[in-house]
Formats: structure tokens, C-alpha cells, sequence
């Protein structure tokens, strides 16, 4: 259980970070906050040769609230962090929502949010609120820097848009929608969830209608972050808390989870159904609340 | 530029004392403290972050010493079990522990106090939930939570009794 021998330097700008990435080769690593890259070094189920810690990197931990109302993350922003930031809370609830449900707090500590997504585990909770808010990531290179939609950054199972000498470096969200909702089903509290669905409904100032705009997207029930199109459709189609158990057979219907020892996938495709009833009538909640009809 | 190497020079701080030592990359937190300081009060169970034996403080806030490398940490501060425990007796947390029978063989015990520890210095109050909540990290393979939450539960009121007290 311990890593096979590798090199670790720890470059102390973003410049010197990005050319030895580039120079370093295919088997080179990026060591953001290590919860999910060192348990798969000591269990050697990666093996890279090189290690680069952006830790030494000033500045890529900070949350930044722009003029627009929405917020710039860094990638090395922690869990904890996200979880606490006044900023988070106020402008994308979700995403503060989403890093408390990640493990315990000694993982909340030192876990990122750039780790979280570069790992790309699809039963983690902050890929699947990252593609709800519609975020978009950045990435750098020699070659300079590229922005990509969340939703079109995870490609599949631990795969991501990212090809080698990239880091991703920032992550940037618009002001959320009003109603929000999050729910998921672990085993035991801070468990990787067996299944989890996010939601996100909004309405047009003095609209009548209850609901113009629906997100929903599930985790742990697919090879990477779900979005549930059908069901959003039925949501913003007409009076959406009649319209509850319609959308959440369509989410069940919409996703292919996998069936392991944890759940089988008929489980979870049942936990589906009753998660996006959970979150959806949360987010509807939580917009009534703050935008009384 | 910084060429990666596979030993380097590391200066910290570990439970008051500054050291310095030359360790492989390879080596974690939780190894550096065991094999090269001879800090055993940190065990060392699962070596991939979800047992919590191995818990630690570093710059203050609760971490996994497995998924640590020491080379990481250059110029960070480190408390473990043997730092939070004075030079002579127990700390009342430790005491608290023992007069709850809160352990059964050990092993968890040093990340359990460690997690305690913090959980107390934000939440000098706290809820059994929040207690078990604070835990939910720590696994002890003996099943001794119920000693283990009466534990922190009657730490947490003794600590705000002599509170009291000195006020």
C-alpha cells in the first residue's frame, strides 16, 4: 500500500507549473488536493512517474465574485471552502450544497474543486452541480488557455476533455437560479452516494407560470453527470408540482446506472424517481419562498 | 525552473519542534512521523483515506497523514496525538475518553481524539448529531461508538463547566 517511486516538484507560479507539465512526458500527474489521486497511487492504480503539486501556486485557491454576479473559483479552492464562502452561498447555493456532502472533514479540507472535477468520478456530487449551473471550466496550456461548457467536459467514466500539458485552472459559474434542490442516497453520510439528483427552476420576474426554467442532472447513475432533458421539458411544459412523478419516471427513465455490489441498477434507477421528486419539490420551494406569486 | 526530484530537503514544524530531514517523495505524512520520527501515537490503518486512524492536524486543520506526502509539506505545522497530549497526564478530552471506556484495542483512537479535538474548538456544544457527524471519518473496526460519542458528549460539557467556572 505504499505508491511506486515517482518525482514531485512543486513549481511556485502558474508559468513554471505549466512547462514542466510540458516537459514532464505522458506520465506525468497533477497533485491538486490528493484525495483522489493518492489513494490510487498507494493502491498503484496509477502510476506516474512524475508528480506536479500546484499547491506552491499562489492565488489558485481564491473565490472571486464578479460584477456579473456570478463567481471565478480557482481550481485549488477546497471543499471546506466552498462549503463556508459567503460568496458560494449567496450566488450558487448548489455548489456550497453539493462540497458538504463530499466525504468528512479532513477529506472537505484538503479535496479541490479543479481535483473533484479532473478526477471526474460520476457518483461525485460537484461535477453533476458544476453542469447544472452551466459552468464553464477553464483550461491552460502551453498553447495558452481554452474555456469548455461542464457539460461537455466529462466525456465518461474518470475521462475528462482534458489532453496532455493542460491544467484545468478556473471554474466559472453565472448567479444561480432562485429554486434549487439537492438529494441523494449514501449508505452511510460521506459514502460515495449510490445516486443523487440536482435541481435548479426559475421564473421571469411577475411571471404567472410556476416554473420557465428547469435543470435537473444526476450522479452515481451513468458513466458520467446525467442531464435529464425529458424531464426538464415536462417541468417547464405546465404546472410543475402536477407535473412531479411524470418527471421523475422520465429521469428514471433517462439514465442507465450501473448495477455493482453497492445497488443493483433497477435500485437505483428507483432512487432516481424518488431523488428528482425530492429536489425538484425543494428547488419549487425555495422559489416560492423567494419570489412569492 | 524546479526539476522534479525523487528526494528532497523538507523543514516543518511537528508538535512545537522544527525539523528537517532529506525523504523521498514517495514517503507519506503518516510514514514520516511513524518509520522516520518515531511518532506511533499516528496509526496507521487503511493508507487510503477512509479509515481516518491516521488523522492528523496540519496547519491547524484536520487531514489524512496517507494522503499526505511529506514533501508536501515544507514550511507547514503539524500536530498529531503526541501533541495534543501534555507532557504529564491526559488532556480532558484523553481523560474523558478513558472514564467512558471509549476504547476498546486503541487503533482508532488517536484519529478519533484528533477529530474530537476539532470538533470541539468550532462547537463547543454540540448536538450527539453533530458529534456523529464530525466523526462519520473515523471507523473503529470495534464498533465502540456509543463510548466513544458519550465520550466527546461528556468532554464537551466539562470543558464548558470549568468555563463556567473560570469566569
Amino acid at each position: 500500500m505504499k505508491p511506486a517511486p515517482f518525482r514531485y516538484a512543486r513549481p511556485r507560479s502558474l508559468a513554471d507549473a505549466v512547462e514542466l507539465l510540458a516537459s514532464a512526458g505522458d506520465e506525468v500527474k497533477i497533485l491538486a488536493g490528493g484525495q483522489s489521486l493518492v489513494p490510487m497511487l498507494n493502491l498503484r492504480l496509477a502510476r506516474p512517474s512524475v508528480l506536479i503539486d500546484l499547491n506552491g501556486v499562489p492565488g489558485l485557491d481564491q473565490i472571486t465574485p464578479g460584477s456579473d454576479g456570478g463567481l471565478a473559483i480557482g481550481a485549488l479552492a477546497r471543499h471546506a471552502a466552498l462549503a463556508s464562502s459567503a460568496s458560494v452561498m449567496e450566488r450558487a447555493p448548489l455548489l456550497a450544497e453539493a462540497a458538504r456532502h463530499v466525504g468528512h472533514p479532513a477529506i472537505r479540507h484538503r479535496g479541490t474543486l479543479g481535483g473533484s472535477l479532473a478526477h471526474a468520478d460520476p457518483a461525485a456530487e460537484l461535477p453533476a452541480a458544476l453542469v447544472a449551473l452551466g459552468a464553464e471550466l477553464v483550461l491552460r496550456s502551453r498553447r495558452g488557455a481554452r474555456a469548455i461548457q461542464a457539460s461537455e467536459f466529462f466525456l465518461g467514466l474518470m475521462t475528462t476533455a482534458l489532453v496532455p500539458g493542460e491544467i484545468l485552472l478556473e471554474i466559472r459559474v453565472a448567479r444561480q437560479a432562485q429554486g434549487w434542490g439537492f438529494a441523494e442516497v449514501a449508505r452511510r453520510a460521506g459514502d460515495f452516494a449510490l445516486a443523487g439528483v440536482v435541481a435548479l427552476v426559475d421564473r421571469a420576474a411577475g411571471s404567472s407560470r410556476r416554473c420557465e426554467f428547469a435543470r435537473l442532472v444526476g450522479f452515481g447513475v451513468g458513466d458520467r453527470p446525467v442531464r435529464f432533458t425529458a424531464a426538464e421539458e415536462i417541468l417547464t411544459s405546465g404546472d410543475p408540482s402536477a407535473a412531479l412523478s411524470r418527471a421523475a419516471a422520465a429521469a428514471a427513465e433517462a439514465c442507465d446506472p450501473p448495477d455493482d455490489v453497492h445497488a443493483s441498477a433497477e435500485y437505483r434507477r428507483h432512487l432516481v424517481a424518488v431523488l428528482t421528486e425530492q429536489a425538484v419539490s425543494q428547488a419549487l420551494e425555495r422559489l416560492d419562498g423567494a419570489r412569492p406569486a | 525552473m524546479i526539476e522534479p526530484a525523487e528526494r528532497l530537503s523538507i523543514r516543518l514544524t511537528i508538535n512545537g519542534r522544527v525539523v528537517e530531514r532529506e525523504v523521498s517523495a514517495r514517503r507519506s505524512l503518516a510514514d514520516f512521523l511513524r518509520e522516520d520520527l518515531g511518532l506511533t501515537g499516528t496509526h496507521v490503518g487503511c493508507e487510503h483515506g477512509v479509515c481516518g486512524a491516521c488523522t492528523v492536524f496540519v496547519d491547524g486543520k484536520s487531514a489524512r497523514s496517507c494522503l499526505l506526502f511529506a514533501v508536501q509539506l515544507d514550511g507547514a505545522t503539524v500536530t498529531t496525538i503526541e501533541g495534543l497530549t501534555p507532557p504529564e497526564g491526559l488532556s480532558p478530552l484523553q481523560q474523558a475518553f478513558c472514564a467512558a471506556h471509549a476504547m476498546q484495542c486503541g487503533f482508532c483512537t488517536p484519529g478519533m481524539v484528533v477529530a474530537a479535538t476539532e470538533l470541539l474548538e468550532k462547537n463547543p456544544s454540540p448536538s450527539t448529531e453533530e458529534i456523529r457527524e464530525a466523526l462519520g471519518g473515523q471507523l473503529c473496526m470495534c464498533t465502540g461508538y456509543v463510548n466513544i460519542v458519550r465520550a466527546v458528549t461528556e468532554a464537551a460539557a466539562a470543558r464548558r463547566g470549568h468555563a463556567g467556572v473560570a469566569e
